[in-house]
């Protein structure tokens, strides 16, 4: 039997590396965990002690503020310590490997490493050669997997539509280079969403994409028609090499989230994208910042994730 | 071992709640069987009393060794718990663990005037200095024993004894 190396003996989640290959129970007890952290923002002390004397790192090798902050945020509402670290400035750059910074930390008493590296599976390596005791999530890998983020999206969805089962969803964007769009993709099918598209130009969808289980579209007005959900992808231009588009300009023209084309699908279709933006690239303005965006409220909803993540690693047992 | 009737129990924790309700009280059922107590109690006072459920897994002290609690309930407590008399009500009380933990959560939603404590079945066995105003019942069990408050489908509640499992 294929053994996931993020389930311990009891079937119980030790590491989180990636969507692909976990049960939808699984999921689903992530995503009713988190539903309990979201009202703890209301309260007098937004935090509770789940976590008080643990220690998470956020290891870092590859910038992004905004997903490093979610965690942040989420390890202190449970209390924990958090140690930020970003690799890039310091002991990489020296020469020493990703193994020898994972030791180093882990003699530091870490409890939990929060990865994000620009190479795909990092987090997989870091997993195997931890003590049975820690914990590894992936917070972004190269262009393999996003888990945590397709997670808060399937929050939002849940949050917005309820009943998954009886939606279609299109994701729109440069699938090749996204490790959101892959995590979203195994997300939405486990959960049993019937109908996911995926729209995009050819040269930024993969070849295997129709094996996912997607319909692939290159016209977004097709692809857009009767949607429930809209998920925009990010232009990954750092993640560009070579000519795979003409110019920003004629991106938006054939792909850019406008009104118009929004009015193709379902009239109470809600409008998400993963951050940052580039408007006027993706989606335009009064788009991201209309009645069907639900953009900010992914963000609100990824920490309460993270939160229900991190605390149902921490109370898994490691494996001896 | 004959079980008390449950509608009875109740009946006698609002005889005793009610010489302390003022229009600060409120009411707090801890997940799932003291939720449901509370509110049968709430169904008895001529007054409409605010009313909270608490899931206590985030404050549980055996999370280290445990994990989390499989199901997680989101807590819900829709007053302002500043300055007010909370009537805490659980189903059983046992170690006195449980209650640590929802006074402790109570606490992160603001500092209440006073909390008492009601629950329906009072078991012994206790771990900590805590202890309840209002008692439905007394009852003696064997250390292997658990007692179970159950609830079907048209909203009945009954008790049920188990041997623990290890």
């Amino acid at each position: 039997m294929h053994k996931n190396p993020q389930l311990n003996k009891h079937g119980e989640l030790q590491h989180l590396l990636t969507i692909d290959g976990l049960p939808a129970a699984t999921l689903r007890h992530i995503l009713d965990t988190a539903e309990s952290f979201l009202n703890i923002a209301e309260r007098e002390v937004r935090k509770v002690p789940l976590l008080r004397g643990k220690a998470i790192f956020n290891l870092f090798f590859e910038p992004s503020t905004r997903t490093r902050t979610t965690f942040e945020i989420a390890a202190k509402k449970l209390s924990a310590d958090v140690i930020n670290l970003n690799i890039g400035t310091s002991s990489q750059s020296k020469g020493e490997t990703l193994l020898d910074t994972v030791n180093n930390l882990s003699a530091m008493q870490a409890d939990m490493f929060i990865v994000r590296h620009s190479e795909s599976g990092a987090a997989h390596l870091i997993a195997r050669h931890v003590e049975p005791h820690i914990h590894v999530v992936n917070a972004g890998d190269g262009r393999h997997a996003h888990p945590t983020q397709a997670l808060l999206d399937m929050f939002t969805i849940r949050h917005y539509k309820q009943d998954l089962t009886r939606l279609r969803v299109a994701i729109v964007g440069d699938m090749l280079h996204s490790r959101v769009a892959r995590s979203q993709i195994h997300a939405l099918t486990t959960l049993g969403v019937p109908e996911v598209r995926m729209i995009g130009p050819k040269t930024l969808i993969p070849t295997c994409a129709e094996r996912m289980g997607v319909q692939v579209y290159h016209d977004m007005e097709k692809g857009l028609k009767d949607v429930d959900v809209i998920i925009m992808l990010r232009l990954q231009n750092e993640r560009m090499r070579g000519a795979l588009l003409p110019s920003a300009q004629e991106y938006f023209k054939y792909y850019g989230l406008t009104a118009e084309k929004l009015a193709l699908a379902c009239p109470d279709a809600i409008v998400m994208h993963p951050g940052p933006m580039n408007r006027g690239v993706e989606i335009e303005s009064s788009v991201a910042d209309g009645v069907q965006s639900v953009i900010l409220s992914q963000v609100t909803f990824g920490i309460a994730v993270r939160m229900a993540v991190m605390s149902i690693l921490m109370g898994s047992e490691g494996e001896q | 071992m004959q079980l008390p009737e449950i509608d009875a129990l109740i009946l006698e924790m609002a005889r005793q709640i009610k010489p302390h309700l003022t229009a600060e009280s409120a009411l707090v059922g801890i997940h799932t069987g003291g939720a449901w107590v509370a509110e049968k109690l709430s169904e008895l006072f001529g007054m409409p009393l605010p009313f909270g459920t608490l899931d206590i897994s985030f404050y549980r002290d055996d999370f280290s060794r445990i994990g989390l609690h499989p199901q997680v309930k989101p807590s819900h407590i829709p007053f302002e718990v500043e300055d007010r008399h909370i009537i805490l009500v659980d189903d059983v009380l046992n170690t006195g663990r449980t209650i640590r933990a929802a006074m402790n959560e109570l606490f992160d939603y603001g500092r209440p005037a006073s909390i008492r404590l009601a629950v329906l079945v009072d078991r012994g066995g206790r771990e900590l200095p805590i202890a309840a105003q209002i008692v439905g019942a007394h009852l003696k069990l064997a250390a292997t024993q658990n007692i179970q408050l159950n609830r079907d489908e048209s909203g009945r509640l009954s008790l049920s004894l188990h041997e623990k499992k290890d």
